[in-house]
């Protein structure tokens, strides 16, 4: 199953590339329109084409990771998915608290982090070993903020307030605060 | 000619102040004020990238994040609005050949946007006022971390920008449709309607085209003078709303907390007034300036004119509805809004943007071959910016994509900073180098080593800053945040290289531009003008 080390380094070569053709690109370019020589200019159709092609492309990306990103179908229908557990944490003068630590994740079954701010606009970010982000969400005092999320391989993980909330919100981590057991892969990049 | 000689007259004579006009005057007033917040906000953000490569002993946590609350208000508002505003104002006349509505308005808009720029930045280094520019809801009026006198400063320096920019927005309309003195009477309406795009809108309903009775850029300046004016309400509202709580609440002891104010909402409103900056304003202006800039290096007509009219008319109502992409982690925000605002119609500014490209190649392709100049350049690294930060955009503005991007460096690395850097500020160097023999009557550029200098540095610079940042990004690493382990040292050292090219790029600048018109010229811009600008626009007309 896709987690997001798969999608991110997907994105990390991909858009590379782009970035490095793109480059290259406006490169050719500059060279060309300095030389002498015959000036075709572009008919309707390549216009149309590459407005057609833009309008694909910018859309066309939702529906890959629609097919292709787990999270985003649970997200999209998670009123008709049933949790098989969820967790209440609460958010107060830049501490994090929750009920129980490390909060026990079952592999393979929907989970809920369900965080309460009474005060200020936080985030809640779920971080690998390897500093890596698994999933955030923003906690927005007196509002509902809960993320739904399913895990596949074992591991150990951090939770950290990922959005600034004052100067102390730096050192709002709890380290170990979440393991996942009971699966038949390790997450590799999350083993204490 | 020795050195002190050149620093004091500028390159062969320099810039004669006396000969200047007063729109020239205020321009360049504007321009050199916004190039002195550029490097304002080039150092704090040098700092932050020091900081973030190891904690700096004589910056506590707190001076950091003031650090980071300023640093885009200076960027944003100090510099890339005065640029901007400078330029337009002088275009604007210029382009509809008329004098401009008021010179005083003009005066009064960059002493506003200057000074305010100036106290809200003291809100930050005397009080370390460090709420950040999007001032989540309440953290702005949380007296328990900021003292209430931060908060105000802070606040009455946004409320003298927010001043200029109305300033600045009523001379430009008022410009594109009055009557001056002794002139036949303008059709004010017509002019309107052409400026917004109405006549365009309408002439795809008509049997027969109606004449567009402003020239194109302006109609990209009214578009996205539109922006402007409704983002600046949007800011004093929400400062109207700071300041009662900062006063409610910190100056006297009133119980205002958690009353009233719903944070998700106040999230929305306030997005959806940034966006008309972000993904509005900046969009339509700078494709307004490339056209204009297309259409003077190349000596043609633009491309396509009426799909470029059409697509600024565009531009500014997906500016209108975009705002949701920037709350596509927030779980009470519907999904409804997050699909259409946030992903769907987002996508649309890969299109508008792609013709404005397509549009701009295309006109100078026609004239090849061009000279390469200053101005075609920067041009070129300006669409290139363009090129490479709204793809990175449309990616983080989608569902799947945003839950593991959102507030990571990839967003402020690979989307903001080369959006503004590369994308943004060199459109302005390009328009810079354009205006600059316009502006100051010819001065000759001090040194043109010195300005591929400042291309290659700024251009490698921009780009390997927004790489980097955003590999950390992608690596897990947080924005607003500081790391104490050195866990992205790495990413960190490059993003700090770069960031040093980007500052010293902008240092040869300045003292090419400096060397060029000479301390004198430079200090005479602020010297008022001899020259009546009626009297111009006659001997202009005649
Ligand atoms: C040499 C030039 C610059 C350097 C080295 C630089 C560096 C930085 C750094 C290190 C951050 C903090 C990133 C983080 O950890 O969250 C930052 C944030 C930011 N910068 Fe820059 N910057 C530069 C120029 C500019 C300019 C000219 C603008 C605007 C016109 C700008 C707009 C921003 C914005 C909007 C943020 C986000 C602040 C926030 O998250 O609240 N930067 N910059």
């Amino acid at each position: 199953m896709v987690d997001s080390v798969d999608v991110l380094s997907t994105l990390k070569l991909v858009y590379t590339i782009y970035a490095l053709a793109a480059i290259s690109l406006i490169a050719w370019y500059a060279y060309r329109i300095t030389q002498e020589g015959e000036v075709k200019t572009a008919r309707a159709t390549v216009f149309w084409t590459y407005i057609v092609t833009l309008i694909i492309v910018g859309t066309g990306l939702h529906f890959l990771t629609f097919n292709l990103v787990p999270w985003v179908p649970m997200d999209l229908d998670r009123a008709n998915i049933k949790a098989e557990k969820t967790f209440k944490i609460m958010y107060k003068d830049h501490v994090i608290t929750v009920d129980k630590t490390p909060m026990m994740v079952p592999c393979d079954k929907y989970v809920i982090f369900d965080a309460y701010s009474e005060d200020l606009t936080y985030g809640f970010g779920i971080i690998r070993k390897d500093h890596t982000l698994v999933a955030q969400m923003q906690v927005v005092p007196n509002n509902r903020n809960d993320l739904m999320w399913i895990f596949h391989k074992n591991g150990t993980y951090d939770i950290r307030s990922t959005e600034y909330s004052g100067p102390k919100g730096a050192h709002m981590v709890i380290e170990n605060a979440i393991v996942v057991s009971g699966c038949q892969a390790d997450d590799i990049h999350s083993i204490k | 000619m020795s050195f002190i000689n050149t620093l004091i007259d500028g390159n062969e004579g320099g810039l004669k102040h006396e000969s200047m006009t007063p729109m020239q005057k205020i321009a360049m007033r504007f321009v050199v004020i916004g190039l002195l917040y550029y490097g304002l906000a080039a150092v704090e953000g040098m700092i932050m990238r020091m900081y973030q490569i190891t904690p700096l002993p004589f910056i506590d946590e707190t001076h950091f994040f003031s650090i980071m609350t300023v640093h885009p208000m200076v960027g944003i508002f100090g510099s890339s609005y005065m640029i901007v505003f400078g330029a337009f104002l002088f275009l604007t006349p210029f382009l509809m050949k008329k004098p401009i509505y008021s010179l005083k308005m003009a005066n009064l808009s960059w002493i506003t946007i200057g000074g305010g720029t100036f106290i809200m930045w003291l809100a930050g280094f005397v009080f370390s006022y460090a709420p950040l520019y999007t001032l989540y809801w309440p953290l702005p009026a949380d007296t328990a971390q900021f003292a209430a006198i931060g908060g105000i400063v802070y606040i009455v320096g946004v409320v003298g920008i927010m001043i200029g920019t109305f300033l600045y927005t009523y001379n430009i309309f008022k410009t594109i449709v009055y009557t001056p003195k002794g002139w036949d009477k303008q059709p004010s309406g017509e002019l309107l309607k052409s400026a917004l795009g109405i006549t365009g809108l309408l002439n795809f309903f008509r049997k027969k085209d109606t004449e567009h009775l402003v020239p194109l850029p302006i109609a990209a300046i009214a578009r996205g003078t539109i922006d402007v004016g409704l983002n600046a309400v949007v800011i004093s509202s929400a400062g109207i709303l700071i300041l009662i709580y900062l006063i409610g609440n910190g100056l006297f002891g009133m119980d205002l907390q958690g009353s009233l104010v719903d944070a998700l909402l106040y999230k929305n409103i306030f997005w959806w007034g940034l966006d008309l900056v972000a993904d509005g304003l900046v969009l339509v202006f700078v494709a307004g300036t490339w056209y204009l800039l297309a259409m003077m290096i190349s000596g043609k007509d633009l491309y396509m004119q009426n799909i470029a009219r059409a697509a600024l008319f565009v531009e500014m109502v997906v500016s209108w509805t975009v705002w949701s992409h920037h709350l596509m982690s927030d779980q009470g925000q519907s999904n409804f809004l997050k699909v259409l605002s946030g992903e769907v119609v987002t996508a649309f500014e890969l299109v508008t943007q792609g013709i404005a490209v397509f549009i701009v190649l295309t006109t100078l392709y026609k004239a090849k071959p061009i000279k390469v100049t200053n101005e075609l350049k920067f041009l070129l690294g300006g669409i290139l910016g363009f090129m490479l930060a709204v793809p990175a955009g449309i990616i983080q503005a989608d569902l799947g994509m945003n839950r593991v991007l959102h507030n990571t460096q990839w967003i402020i690395g690979n989307h903001v900073h080369v959006a503004i850097l590369i994308g943004l500020t060199m459109t302005l160097y390009s328009a810079i180098y354009v205006l600059f023999p316009i502006l100051t009557n010819g001065v000759k550029l001090y040194s043109q080593k010195l300005a591929n200098a400042h291309f290659w540095l700024h251009l490698i610079g921009g780009i390997g800053m927004g790489a980097f940042m955003g590999m950390a990004g992608i690596d897990g690493m947080l924005r607003r945040t500081i790391y104490y382990n050195g866990e992205y040292n790495t990413y960190m050292i490059l993003a700090g290289l770069c960031g040093a090219m980007i500052l010293l790029a902008f240092v040869l600048f300045l003292y090419n531009i400096i060397m060029s018109i000479g301390l004198k010229g430079l200090f005479g811009i602020y010297a008022p003008s001899k020259i009546d600008t009626h009297d111009c626009v006659v001997k202009a007309k005649d």
